[in-house]
Formats: structure tokens, C-alpha cells, sequence
């Protein structure tokens, strides 16, 4: 009999009216998820991909400098909403991460010479279990008490980074000037050559970010998407019936703390190649709150969605700031050229964050993504669409 | 450096530590007030306190040195208006969240943070103000110890403050209205207490005693500028190892906090220097961790209980 059905089953999804609708939880996390979806999914990648290797070409170099930064946070902020978006484990100590990610990447790059696959190897490593010896805290603590302990990491982390010399270079943060960057017969610090055609940095480490942040979407996509996904899920929903269902807890809170810091770390590291130097001023809370800011605008509990709010996020105040000079800013911004304003920029942006922040929250909880998903349900459904 | 360190920090030493000490605990108890009352009455922990302590500074600020107010005055009206604020975010963005998940609303007070501060500071720049206060840095001496006028008002505010606390949440119908609302919004509603008023209340008086710690914090020496607003923060490990919903756990934790820091200011660059420069700044925070991983409520705080 269950044969039989299945059969039917099959030849429904092949042939019938329905063709492509998901009927069992199998379709329903694939990746690539049916038939009909198909030519949508593949003329995305296809258009992406095309995006990925002509920008460089097309944009100059300060434009593709905002985009690998926008790729670098959209890589920390996959961390956080592996931790935040599935788990419901609210961190604002995300800022901590990314700096040990930075130093990590720092010490044994800029100050012992090590090839970069091993040092950011190293700082991805260095992330994993640094977030693994926090994680047992989310055990202990619940909600609010554990967002304090998070934000005390920020101002405990800070101290090291001022402190330990021998490191982090203390105040004066340390340079990765010497590190080498490459990859194989890749040398992206020179710029990449293909063909005759020679590029520079800023092209070459766009193409080296953006491919980690494919990686990082695919690899957190499988986590979200497997058992683990959904333990993590059940955590988020209310984590004493997932204990209850036989969820293991403490597996899971660690688990998602070690991979959300090993984003991090990872984000960190190519901040600081980006960058060629750290400073310790640079992984407060301000940072943190970015990062909260670009997985709530994105969209909790979505990974395309980190993209998004990073995009947004960054590429948005970055818009503000080349902008900042026109009439419309005005009345609003101080500029260098003497222009009084009501903002300086950074308060400007920062109010920006604040209010986009508390106005999604209010009207679109969901994000970014959410718009996304309303349009792409609003063709799958054609022509019943509502 | 053993022998000759140890005799540098004499009885004396200790006496006037344990003394600031006190004197600094109790401006964290009293932002750590603020935190709390919002807590009590609403289950939420709320980080726009910090601005709201910003704000407060700078309204009793601007109300002695540029409008010539009295400086009594000039708080109480700081007060009255950082309270009219507090009602204002209230009814404009956290009277939608009701009923959210705690971490969305917590989320939304970060953002109310980041606008406030920003703006409080696009008003009033980020140089350093003298609050124009009565108190200056005079001192006098009490038992040896020197002690400084203001911070002897700060603690007279804070027992102040919390003996209202107590009473209000003790006698007051409005504070048992709390209480409920805070233990089961749902359930009290359904019992007729005015959910509405109670969150306006709250926030009001946070508001409130936000003015009244901008303005303990800033005055004398200590001058009022964009950075206390993070020194706000500083608080946290005092409302935490307090105790999330209580008063009298804001005040012990407040105290045993600025102790710590006290403390660590003193004695940290003779023993132990190798933690680095300003460590007081942070110790309060290895504290906090320490203490929550023995009693994860703190020490005054209410056991959560958990059912399915």
C-alpha cells in the first residue's frame, strides 16, 4: 500500500497540477528545493556569480573597498545569527570575537611571517574555542543575565587588547604590513594576475571575500538546515520543552557559541588583512551594536538575510558618508569643510542604527529578508498569489 | 618592590578607600535603580537607562549654567523632564513590544540608547561641562578620613532613593500593580491591573532617577561629558550582582562594586601590575561573572521558575 502511494506520490510531483510543490520534509530543506523553483535558483546564481567576477572590473577601487567591507561584516554577522536568529542566544559580545579574530590573524601573520591559509586557519581555530569557553555560560545563565556577561566581554576584551603588549602591540595596536597573502600561486597582497591582466588589492581581495562569504552561507546554511538546525531551533523556541524532547543543551548552546565566534574570528582576520593593521579602539561596543543591528535589520533567523543587513548596514553608512558633503545633508551634518550641522557624521550614523534598529523591531520584525521571501512567495504562488 | 610596597599602603589608606569606595557604589546604585524599577515593572532589562542618565546630566546642566537656575531647582527639574522623556519612549516605541520576546525588547532599548546618546551629545558637544554644582570639591574631615560634600549628598540621595523604593513597592497599590504585571503580564491584566500605567509609571520614574544619578555622577570634579554615559554601563555588574528586581540588591551590589573597583584602583599597581593599566576599570566585570557562575540570580535576585 505504501508503495503504491509513494508511486502516486511521485508521479503527482512529476506531472500533476502541483508539479514542484513540496510534500515531504525532505523537499522541503533542500537546498535547491523543486523543479519549478529551479530556473529562479539557477538564474540567481548565475546572475551572482556574474556579479562576483565583473564588479571588480567595473567599480573602482573605494567602491569595491565598501563591498569587501560589507562581505566581511556579512561574514561575522552569519555568526551572530547562527547564535542570535536560531539558537535565541543574545550576544553583544560579538565585538570580542572579532577581535581575537584580528590579533590572532595579527600575531602570526604580521609578526611571525606564517603563510595565510595557517593564520587564518589559526584565528578561525583560535574563535571556535575561545566561543566554546564562553559558551558554557549560556548554560548557566538565562536571557538578560547572560546579554550582561556578553557586553562585560567587550569591556574585559578591550583591556587585553590595551594590555598585552606582547601581542597585541597595546594602544598602539600592531601592523600586518609584513603578512604574507597568498594563496597557492595566488598573491592577493600584489593583486592577482589572470591572463596578463593584473589587478589590484582591492580587486583581488574582493574576489578572496566574497568567496569566503559563499563558504560560510553554504556551510551555515547545511548546519541550519540538518539536525543540528533544528535543535538549535527548538532552543530558540523554548529551550526547556527542546531539553525535554531530548535535545541536548548543553551541546548545542556551546556549539552554537564556538561556530557564531569562529565567523567572527574569521571576519575579524580579513578585517585586519583589509585593514593591514588592528587597533585595540576598534572592537567596542559600537561594533557590537553594528553587528546586532545588521542581523535584525537582515532578518533573525536567516542567513541570506545577513547578507542583506550587512549590505545595507555598510554599504548604506557608507553611502551617507560620501555623501555627506551635499546640500541635503546640510542642515543635518557637520562637515570638515566648515558646514554646522545638527550631527557629526559618526553621531548621524549612529542615530541611523539606533532608529533603524527600534523601527524594524516595530514594523517588520522578520527584516530585510522578509520583503525578499513576500515576493518570492507572491510568483511561486502565481496564480493563486495573495 | 615587596617591602617597600607593602608600607606604602597604610590603615589610613584602607579607611579612605573603603570610604570612596562607598561614596562611588552608591552612584552606581543609584543608575543601578533606575535599571531596576524598569525590571520590576516590565521584565526588561533596559539599556536606554544609560542615555537617560546621559540626558539627565546634561537637562541639570543646562538648566544651572545656561538658563541661571538654582542648582536644586535645576535637578528637579532635570528630573522632571527626564521622567517626561522616560513616558515618551514609553507610549512612542515599548508600549508596541508588549507581549514580545524579552530579547526583541531588550534589542529595542539598545537602539533607543544609541539615538539618545547620540542626540544628547549632538546638543551639547563633546567638551567636557562643569555641572555648576554647590558641593565643587570641598571637603571635610570625619574620623580621619577626608570626605568630599558630594559624596556625601549622593549617599544621603541613595538612602533616599531606596527607602521610597521600599515603601512605594511595600504600601503602594501602584507598586503591587507592579510586582503582579512584572511576575505575569497576562495573568494581571486579567485581574484588571492597568498594564498601560503600570509600564508608564516605570519609566517615568526611571527617567526620574536617571536625572538624579546624570547629575550625582557629574558633579564636583568629575565634570559631565559624552563618557558618562558609558560609565552608566559600568553599572551593569551592580545591578546584576544585586539581583535583577531588587532595590536593595541595587544598592548592595552598587556598593560592593565600587569597593571592588576602589580596591583594585589602590592596590592593583603594587601587587599585581601585571593585569595592566586602569584594570578597576574592569574588575567590576570579572566580579560579576565570577559571583554569576555560583548563584546565576545574583544575590538578592529571584530564582526563575521554569515550566514547560
Amino acid at each position: 500500500m505504501a508503495a503504491i502511494t509513494q508511486t502516486l506520490t511521485h508521479a503527482f510531483r512529476r506531472t500533476g497540477p502541483a508539479r514542484g510543490l513540496p510534500l515531504a520534509y525532505v523537499d522541503d530543506i533542500k537546498l535547491i528545493r523543486s523543479p519549478r523553483q529551479m530556473p529562479w535558483r539557477w538564474a540567481f546564481v548565475v546572475a551572482a556569480a556574474s556579479a562576483y567576477l565583473w564588479l571588480p572590473t567595473y567599480l573602482g577601487d573605494p567602491g569595491l573597498r565598501v563591498l569587501a567591507m560589507c562581505g566581511i561584516f556579512a561574514i561575522g554577522a552569519i555568526g551572530l545569527n547562527m547564535l542570535t536568529g536560531y539558537t535565541g542566544q543574545i550576544s553583544l559580545g560579538h565585538a570580542f570575537f572579532v577581535g581575537a579574530g584580528a590579533y590572532t590573524a595579527a600575531y602570526f601573520g604580521g609578526q611571525r611571517g606564517w603563510p595565510m591559509p595557517v593564520y587564518l586557519g589559526m584565528a578561525v581555530l583560535v574563535g571556535f574555542l575561545v566561543g566554546g569557553i564562553i559558551g558554557p555560560f549560556a548554560l548557566r545563565l538565562r536571557g538578560h543575565y547572560l546579554v550582561v556577561v556578553t557586553l562585560g566581554l567587550v569591556f574585559l576584551g578591550e583591556h587585553l587588547w590595551n594590555n598585552w603588549d606582547s601581542v597585541t602591540g597595546g594602544g598602539n595596536g600592531t601592523s600586518l604590513g609584513s603578512a604574507p597573502m597568498s594563496l597557492g600561486p595566488l598573491d592577493f597582497k600584489q593583486g592577482l594576475e589572470f591572463g596578463g591582466e593584473a589587478y589590484t588589492f582591492d580587486q583581488s581581495f574582493f574576489w578572496l571575500v566574497w568567496a569566503f562569504v559563499v563558504l560560510g552561507a553554504l556551510v551555515a546554511k547545511n548546519i541550519v538546515r540538518s539536525r543540528a538546525g533544528r535543535a538549535m531551533q527548538a532552543i530558540r523556541d523554548r529551550d526547556l520543552s527542546a531539553e525535554v524532547l531530548g535535545v541536548n543543551l548543553a551541546r548545542y548552546k556551546v556549539g552554537a557559541f564556538a561556530w557564531s565566534s569562529a565567523y567572527a574570528a574569521l571576519a575579524g582576520a580579513l578585517y585586519a588583512l583589509l585593514q593591514q593593521y588592528v587597533s585595540p579602539l576598534e572592537f567596542g561596543l559600537f561594533l557590537a551594536i553594528t553587528y546586532v543591528a545588521i542581523v535584525i535589520i537582515g532578518g533573525l533567523g536567516t542567513i541570506f538575510g545577513s547578507v542583506l543587513g550587512a549590505l545595507f548596514v555598510w554599504g548604506g553608512r557608507s553611502l551617507i558618508e560620501q555623501n555627506s558633503g551635499r546640500a541635503v545633508f546640510d542642515p543635518l551634518i557637520t562637515t570638515s569643510s566648515g558646514e554646522q550641522g545638527l550631527f557629526t557624521i559618526g553621531e548621524f550614523n549612529a542615530v541611523l542604527f539606533g532608529a533603524a534598529i527600534v523601527l524594524f523591531l516595530l514594523f517588520e520584525p522578520r527584516g530585510i529578508a522578509a520583503f525578499w521571501y513576500r515576493v518570492k512567495t507572491w510568483f511561486l504562488t502565481w496564480p493563486f498569489s495573495y | 618592590m615587596s617591602v617597600s610596597a607593602l608600607a606604602t599602603i597604610t590603615g589610613d589608606d584602607l579607611l579612605q578607600t573603603g570610604f570612596s569606595g562607598v561614596a562611588v557604589g552608591c552612584k552606581y546604585a543609584l543608575i543601578a535603580l533606575g535599571f531596576s524599577i524598569v525590571f520590576k515593572a516590565t521584565g526588561v532589562i533596559n539599556f536606554a537607562q544609560a542615555s537617560l542618565v546621559l540626558l539627565g546630566g546634561y537637562l541639570a546642566y543646562h538648566f544651572t549654567q545656561s538658563w541661571g537656575l538654582n542648582f536644586y531647582l535645576s535637578v528637579l527639574l532635570a528630573m522632571a523632564v527626564g521622567a517626561l522623556v522616560g513616558v515618551v519612549v514609553e507610549a512612542l516605541v515599548l508600549r508596541r513590544l508588549v507581549g514580545e520576546q524579552p530579547a526583541t525588547v531588550i534589542m529595542a532599548t539598545i537602539g533607543i540608547l544609541f539615538v539618545l546618546d547620540n542626540v544628547t551629545t549632538s546638543i551639547w558637544g563633546p567638551t567636557n561641562r562643569n555641572l555648576g554644582d554647590p558641593w565643587g570639591v570641598s571637603t571635610r574631615e570625619v574620623l580621619g578620613v577626608t570626605v568630599a560634600d558630594r559624596d556625601l549628598w549622593t549617599i544621603a540621595f541613595t538612602a533616599v532613593a531606596v527607602a521610597g523604593f521600599f515603601l512605594f513597592f511595600r504600601y503602594s497599590l501602584l507598586g503591587l500593580a507592579m510586582r503582579a504585571a512584572a511576575f505575569d503580564p497576562e495573568a494581571a491584566m486579567a485581574q484588571g491591573i492597568p498594564a498601560r500605567r503600570v509600564g508608564r509609571v516605570a519609566w517615568a520614574i526611571a527617567g526620574l532617577m536617571g536625572a538624579l544619578a546624570g547629575a550625582t555622577l557629574a558633579a564636583g570634579a568629575s565634570q559631565l561629558s559624552p563618557a558618562t554615559g558609558s560609565l552608566a554601563l559600568i553599572a551593569f555588574p551592580a545591578i546584576i550582582l544585586g539581583g535583577l528586581d531588587s532595590p536593595l540588591g541595587a544598592v548592595v551590589g552598587g556598593v560592593i562594586i565600587g569597593l571592588v573597583q576602589q580596591f583594585t584602583a589602590l592596590t592593583a599597581p603594587e601587587y599585581f601590575d601585571w593585569v595592566g593599566e586602569s584594570f578597576e576599570r574592569v574588575s567590576p566585570y570579572l566580579v560579576m561573572i565570577v559571583l554569576l557562575l555560583i548563584r546565576p540570580y545574583g544575590l538578592f535576585g529571584t530564582k526563575e521558575v521554569r515550566r514547560i
